[in-house]
């Protein structure tokens, strides 16, 4: 009790002191490199001799950016052998005496509009030549953007896959006001937690936020209502609508992959079952007819079938159906407790919440062997989220008795934390590659 | 699931320290001795309890303790209508009625033992008064996933709603909701807070 207080009154001096601006920001915290991973020097960008500097370092954040992969392992400054102008004048084995394979450099030119004309190089030390380079006019305010799609492309270049970097995630963040009540808000933000925009914000809790596959909309739980509701909401215009009609619980929505359709939970007479909303037609089709919990439901990438959770054989496993109806087949078989899935992109793994021994952890489980292995080993973790090319899983987790974010490499050899100033922020939802803007 | 009706069953599990209930009698005594000063003030001599109850469900098995408040067999003109002072008893905070919130274990659904005579004495409130109604609010902790606890939230009040219509409250009596782990009662991340948010939580319409 004494903690909270104290916390509590912490938060208040804070919000008086500061006067803290209106969104939250979430700050990254590097907890765990990565050994084996690819050095890479990412040089500092050149600037206009004559020009006031960028608001942004672009060479930085594509630095961070790269690292939270869990694949590439940026250089510090000081062990670079020499100042890069140009790809013409390298020295190639000066780099690569000091084991740099890969060199990034670059360069911000102001424009006549106030802009930026962004450039950069990416060379290959070991072979000693260019590897791609390219050009992004942008303006000031999207210098941010201009460095992710930097990081994308040199990721796509050096791994084959896409990259994430230029990516939004979705998340709720709590804070507790002076009267002792709390305050919820939906919020999105970059991948890197940079510019966060208030979606919906309420009084009452919100849950489950799930992002339409094109990134247009969210669906979420709102309790404003008094019960567990669904809405949708556009994320540019900000309309949204309850998205099923009055029952005693609506909740766990999921989008199919072509948009048309909703997956969710429902409580007609006491017992949750799975149902399927086609968001046209408004017709509700009931997937599950079990008495036990059927919950979580999560489509497969084919949108041929689900994965969600039942109790049915006591504790929460996660099951396969088709979506068309059927019996479902049981996919989890370690531990008694697995829940809460989330597919990765190709169909081919499933991360979860698995409880052993030591508590709540990430795990992920191949669909194809059924092998499963723990991602993390916090007590509390939940809500695993797939970045859209596979590479990460963003998920939550309480540290310090504050609920936090926190991001590990699929392979959960890199980590991160994301954390708010002030209040506590948890379910985490990546959006998709590339958004309706 | 057997549930075990009656004062012959208490089960002396009780593991956790409940200090809210322990708070909730400390209330109760205040409270007595303010509604025995002010039927002092008021000239009343005989006791003011619960309205008459057909079965015993709501009385303490144990001693019974001294003091007013305490509606036993003994004096009956007591327990009737007095005239001015007349407690509703959802107002009394002597009565077992004042005890709103259902424990449960871990992972479960099923209503802890010293719960149990909250939910009969409110069952046995509700059948006599087919009018009210009730609203079952469930709730989880915080560990495993939410949308999970969401649902066990409204298991829990499902338990809670079934035993009271064995006592023959009616089904549209009975408003079930659930909030899982979204509004704990206590904030701690330790095994003292999550057994006082595993809990469906009796509210009164207005």
């Amino acid at each position: 009790m004494t903690i909270t207080i104290v916390r509590q009154a912490i938060l208040a001096l804070a919000l008086f002191v500061f006067a803290l601006p209106a969104q939250a920001v979430l700050q990254i915290e590097i907890t765990q490199g990565v050994e084996g991973a690819l050095p890479i020097a990412i040089t500092p960008f050149k600037l206009d001799p004559g020009e006031a500097r960028p608001p942004e370092d672009i060479a930085a954040i594509v630095a961070t950016d790269l690292r939270s992969s869990g694949l590439f392992s940026p250089v510090p400054a000081a062990e670079f052998p020499e100042q890069l102008d140009s790809a013409s004048d390298v020295n190639y084995q000066l780099w690569r005496n000091r084991g740099i394979e890969k060199i990034v450099f670059g360069s911000i030119d102001a424009t006549s509009e106030g802009g930026y004309d962004v450039q950069f190089g990416l060379l290959d030390a070991i072979y000693g030549e260019p590897l791609t380079g390219y050009s992004i006019p942008t303006t000031r305010t999207d210098l941010r953007r201009a460095a992710h799609k930097i990081s994308d492309l040199i990721f796509e270049k050096l791994t084959g896959m896409p990259g994430a970097f230029s990516t939004r995630v979705a998340y709720i963040s709590t804070q507790l006001l002076a009267s002792g009540k709390k305050h919820y808000v939906l919020q999105v933000a970059d991948s890197d937690g940079y510019n966060p925009n208030t979606i919906f914000t309420s009084d009452w809790p919100i849950m489950s936020p799930a992002w339409s596959p094109d990134g247009s909309r969210i669906a979420y739980v709102s309790f404003e209502s008094q019960r567990p509701e669904i809405f949708i909401q556009e994320v540019a215009g900000g309309t949204r609508f309850s998205a099923a009609g009055p029952t005693r619980l609506n909740s766990a929505p999921s989008w199919s992959p072509d948009g048309q359709r909703l997956a969710l939970t429902r409580s007609e007479n006491g017992n949750p079952d799975i149902y399927i909303l086609d968001l046209a037609s408004d017709n509700l089709t009931r997937l599950t007819d079990y008495s036990s919990i059927d919950t979580e439901p999560v489509w497969m990438p084919d949108g041929e079938s689900l994965v969600f959770t039942s109790d049915r054989t006591g504790g929460p496993q996660l099951y396969k159906v088709s979506a068309s109806g059927g019996e479902p087949q049981r996919l989890t078989f370690e531990g008694n407790y697995n829940a809460d899935a989330d597919i990765s992109p190709n169909g081919e793994e499933i991360a979860m919440v698995h409880r052993d021994g030591s508590g709540y952890h990430i795990a992920v489980q191949d669909l194809q062997s059924g092998q499963m292995r723990v991602l993390t080993q916090g007590r509390l973790d939940e809500s695993p989220s797939f970045a859209p090319n596979g590479s990460m899983i963003l998920y939550g987790m309480t540290y310090g008795g504050r609920e936090v974010l926190a991001a590990v490499s699929q392979d959960g050899r890199a980590r991160q934390r994301l954390r708010l100033q002030e209040g506590e922020v948890r379910e985490p939802v990546w959006g998709p590659l590339s958004e309706v803007p | 699931m057997a549930f075990h009706v009656g004062h012959g069953t208490f089960s002396i599990l009780l593991i956790w320290n409940d200090y809210r209930e322990t708070m909730m009698t400390i209330r109760n005594l205040l409270a007595i001795a303010l509604a025995a000063g002010m039927m002092v003030l008021a000239g009343c001599a005989s006791t003011q309890g619960p309205l008459p109850l057909p079965s015993s469900g709501a009385v303490e098995p144990t001693a019974p303790a001294p003091g007013p408040g305490q509606g036993t067999e003994g004096n009956a003109s007591g327990l009737k209508n007095q005239g001015q002072l007349q407690l509703d008893p959802l107002q009394d905070p002597d009565s077992p009625l004042a005890k709103r919130i259902v424990y449960f274990d871990y992972d479960s659904d099923q209503i802890k033992a010293n719960s149990l005579k909250t939910v009969n004495a409110h069952g046995q409130y509700l059948a006599n008064n087919p009018t009210q109604k009730v609203r079952l609010e469930g709730h989880g902790d915080e560990r495993g996933t939410r949308e999970y606890n969401l649902a066990l939230g409204e298991r829990r009040a499902e338990s809670v709603s079934r035993l009271l219509q064995l006592q023959g409250v009616l089904d549209d009596q009975i408003e079930i909701i659930s909030y899982g782990e979204e509004l704990p009662a206590a904030p701690g991340h330790d095994e003292r807070s999550w057994a006082l948010n595993r809990r469906v939580e009796i509210v009164y319409g207005g």
